[in-house]
């Protein structure tokens, strides 16, 4: 397989000339149905037009002042069913205004310039006065919380277990979608506004939960998921069977470390989510000499977005649908994974499913990543006090405000996996909700 | 096919698509390059006694991303002294005989020196005589240019003297940098022109370098007001072309003003012009664009049943009247296809801020905004068909009032007659 374009990126940026013919191709609709589509609701005619007109600063705040984390959206976006799936050019059976690269190019000239959202959303002056608020997690619900919170004038202090702040955005997507340089910068931006990150600190463990309820007056819990759960299948532990979320973190570490793990080999991934994806289309750039992607169900029913899924396959990966893992065979490493034929008792994601007697076949195979779900972090979610959880995920309202009042909560551990523009709304609304609850006037 | 063969003022011309006194005539080589590709005549770029030009000379305007929908120069007349360029119309029209050279000539006010460079370029060979009193930078400041063709009496006197020493036909060139061209128009013709051209470049300033604050071109960081043309200046062209075909001064016009393809030239035509003139198109382009020109003319001559393109002159004039002279019950009103609608609300925005408040819009469930034409309170004024980006899918249609036509003159001599005309509903 090619390996010579591994990091290339999927989206790259455009030239001064493309953005310029791209942004005077857009319509600028009335009341726009990809501002609409977007999450964060970023006014995109409004950034669209100030990079025709040559205000690449306007872009960039109109862009941050509704998502801050907009420059890692510009990348990681699914774009084609979210703004773009909403371009009415679709319509005119034209392409849709390329508008997360637009966005790229604005929020990337900001980033060239090193003007952030300190310099570009002129925050609120802090008020001393107010409490200040615990948010558990440094991903893109935590640090977009953190900092609606500071620009509102509200001191924040941000929790994270890992040593890199950023969450996914750091270590969980591909990398030819965002690297983690990237993401860190992108998370400096939020430092800037005057939010405190404390990395390496686990809540529970380093800092108890009833030292933060003495300390602060909220608390914003944007933990996203656990680890990939079990496949319950007997040869798991064996050596090359791992997390694709942990592979993806090693390369985030250390591209050589997991293209030694992958390239020449014969990889299998478990799964029909995005992060499938990922772990497939990641594989077989890194070099893997077969890649084959194992879904339970139909393709139909596959989570994945569809041209996520064109993306896996145009790099080469073979798909096995309706079949799941029975055992990994193997003396110490992963030699095969025997697989089952599906039955599913009717169409959709939440179909009964059932073995197919004696349908086992087998895939030879080095290395296994397991990506059929991530579970939720079970043991700090159950130790909230107060806070009602159903299907493990806490229970919000349209503030995204816990049944315990102090608590909010937002991004994955409540959506149980969406993308980091959801993220990036939760964390707000929760923000602001908790800005009006402190007393801000700016959340008035 | 149709015969393009036109006869303007007594000349022949394989075509009536010629390049305009300009920078793609400024040389023989590229007046024979022209003829090769297409062109039926040429109008040599002006000579007179030798200026010096500046560097940095043309800026245009871009719009929306389309390079040069205006053009705009402070070029002067030929900077080649008057004896190559005679020179080279003989060279030409030894070569091509059948082509139409004309002699644009713009020298100092008297008449030996009109009398003198007259003989010159008939000498030469040229086919015609073009006197340029229209160029509204620089030579203007030397009393020269559109500084006569500004002042009626002079554009006569000049032209006199020109005449009695012109054997061939003599076309004055009129500037629209005038309150009214038909003065201008007027005495050209009482001066014994055989023809006008028109419109010359408007007066502008087409940007200033926000950085530098140097108006464009700039010069050492200074620039001067230059004539504008391109596709920017062809309504202000019509509009002249028209009202001097309106005032029937019996002398045939050619029309000039950003014309660029085809339909531009018919639409110069039906408004009276009988030979077109093009630059900036050629400027932008290249001499190639004539093909498309003479396939896209003939085609349509064909198409509409008319055997030469001087059937199309002055075609459309009786349409053009006052204002006082419209219809009052004529009605149409916007209608929206809504198969073809992609909920962009543009014409909602324009309607409603911009116009008469009468189309309503509600964002549909899956993210496209509805939009639905108030017909009680439709004006019919076609700002929405005008904003919509899909084609065919704002239209306006008749609505029969049943009422009898009425203008405005008949209107105000007796308003009581038409009391519901007294209350638009805005």
């Amino acid at each position: 397989m090619e390996t010579v374009d591994q990091f290339q990126e999927l989206k790259p940026a455009l030239g001064a000339d493309e953005a310029l013919a791209e942004a005077n191709r857009c319509l600028m609709c009335f009341d726009a149905p990809c501002t609409r589509a977007c999450p964060t609701h970023i006014d995109v005619p409004a950034f669209i037009k100030k990079i025709a007109t040559g205000n690449p600063r306007g872009s960039a705040r109109t862009i941050l002042s509704a998502n801050v984390l907009g420059a890692s959206c510009a990348r990681v976006c699914p774009t084609e069913v979210l703004c773009e799936g909403a371009c009415v050019l679709n319509d005119l059976h034209h392409k849709p205004i390329a508008i997360g690269r637009l966005q790229r190019h604005a929020t990337d000239w900001a980033m060239a310039r090193g003007e952030g959202p300190k310099r570009l959303l002129s925050p609120a002056q802090r008020r001393d006065d107010l409490p200040r608020v615990a948010i558990l997690g440094a991903g893109p619900a935590g640090l977009a919380c953190g900092a609606e919170l500071s620009r509102l004038g509200v001191g924040a202090v941000i929790f994270d277990a890992a040593e890199r702040p950023g969450g996914l955005n750091t270590r969980g997507v591909a990398e030819y979608k965002i690297t983690p340089a990237f993401a860190l910068r992108e998370v400096e931006w939020v430092r800037e506004l005057g939010v405190e990150i404390r990395s390496g600190v686990t809540v529970g463990r380093d800092v108890p939960l009833a030292d933060l309820e003495r300390d602060f007056a909220a608390i914003f819990v944007g933990v996203g998921l656990g680890k990939i759960q079990p496949l319950g299948v007997p040869g798991e532990s064996l050596d090359g069977a791992l997390d694709a979320l942990d592979f993806i973190a090693e390369l985030k570490v250390s591209r050589a470390r997991a293209a030694d793990r992958v390239r020449g080999r014969r990889v299998v991934v478990i799964g029909g989510g995005n992060t499938a994806i990922d772990a497939v289309t990641q594989s077989a750039r890194l070099g893997a000499s077969e890649v084959w992607l194992v879904y339970r169900r139909a393709q139909a029913a596959m989570p994945a977005y569809r041209h996520e899924q064109a993306l896996a396959l145009g790099a080469g990966c073979r798909f096995v649908f309706e079949a799941a893992p029975v055992r990994l065979d193997g003396d110490k490493a992963v030699q095969s994974i025997t697989l089952v034929r599906m039955r599913s008792e009717g169409e959709g994601r939440t179909a009964a499913l059932a073995p197919i007697p004696g349908s086992e076949f087998t895939i030879a195979c080095d290395v296994v990543l397991k990506a059929n779900g991530q579970t939720a972090n079970q043991s700090l979610l159950a130790a909230l006090p107060g806070v009602e959880l159903r299907k493990s995920r806490p229970v919000v309202n349209d503030d995204m405000q816990t049944t315990n009042p102090r608590y909010f909560a937002g991004g994955d551990c409540v959506s149980g996996g969406k993308e980091v523009v959801n993220a990036v709304a939760d964390g707000r609304t929760a923000a602001r909700a908790i800005a009006r609850k402190l007393g801000s006037k700016e959340a008035a | 096919m149709a015969d393009l063969s036109v006869t303007f003022c007594g000349i022949r011309s394989p075509n009536p698509f010629w390049l305009a006194s300009a920078p793609p005539t400024n040389t023989g080589d590229q007046v024979m390059r022209a003829f090769d590709a297409g062109w039926g005549g040429a109008v040599w770029k002006t000579i007179g006694d030798p200026i010096v030009n500046v560097s940095s000379r043309y800026s245009s305007v871009d719009l929306g991303g389309v390079r040069m929908m205006g053009l705009n120069n402070i070029e002067l007349i030929t900077d080649r002294t008057p004896e190559i360029n005679f020179k080279e119309i003989t060279e030409v029209k030894k070569r091509y005989p059948n082509h139409v050279v004309i002699a644009s000539l713009m020298v100092e006010s008297k008449r030996e020196t009109w009398h003198e460079f007259v003989r010159r370029a008939e000498d030469a060979g040229a086919d015609g005589l073009e006197l340029n009193f229209g160029c509204p930078h620089g030579m203007s400041e030397r009393g020269m240019g559109a500084a006569v063709g500004q002042v009626p009496d002079y554009t006569c006197q000049i032209t006199e003297w020109v005449k009695e020493a012109a054997k061939t036909p003599v076309i004055v060139k009129l500037t629209p940098n005038i309150t009214d061209i038909t003065y201008a128009a007027r005495a050209a013709k009482k001066g014994g022109a055989d023809a006008v051209s028109l419109i010359n470049t408007i007066n502008s300033i087409t940007g200033i370098d926000l950085d530098s604050f140097a108006p464009r071109p700039s010069v050492a960081g200074r620039s001067s007001h230059g004539g504008y043309c391109g596709p920017a200046v062809k309504p202000i062209a019509l509009n002249m072309v028209a009202s001097v075909a309106q005032a029937n001064l019996g002398i045939p016009i050619s029309g000039i003003g950003g014309i660029s393809t085809w339909r531009d030239v018919v639409e110069f035509m039906l408004l009276g012009s009988t030979t077109v003139q093009v630059c900036t198109a050629v400027m932008h382009h290249g001499f190639r664009i004539v093909a498309d020109m003479i396939d896209g003319l003939s085609n349509y001559l064909d198409d509409k049943g008319f055997a030469s393109p001087a059937d199309l002159c002055g075609r459309a004039l009786p349409s053009v009247t006052k204002w006082e002279e419209l219809n009052l019950n004529y009605k149409i009103i916007a209608n929206v296809d809504q198969a073809k609608c992609i909920g962009c609300g543009l014409c909602y925005v324009a309607c409603n801020d911009g116009a008469h408040q009468s189309i309503e819009a509600k964002p549909r469930p899956e993210g496209r905004t509805d939009v639905r034409i108030l017909e009680d309170h439709c004006v019919g004024c076609n700002l929405c068909s005008l904003v919509c980006p899909v084609y065919d899918c704002i239209t306006m249609k008749k609505v029969e009032t049943g009422r009898p036509p009425v203008n405005w003159k008949e209107y105000s001599s007796s308003p009581d007659k038409y009391p519901y005309l007294k209350d638009p509903h805005h």
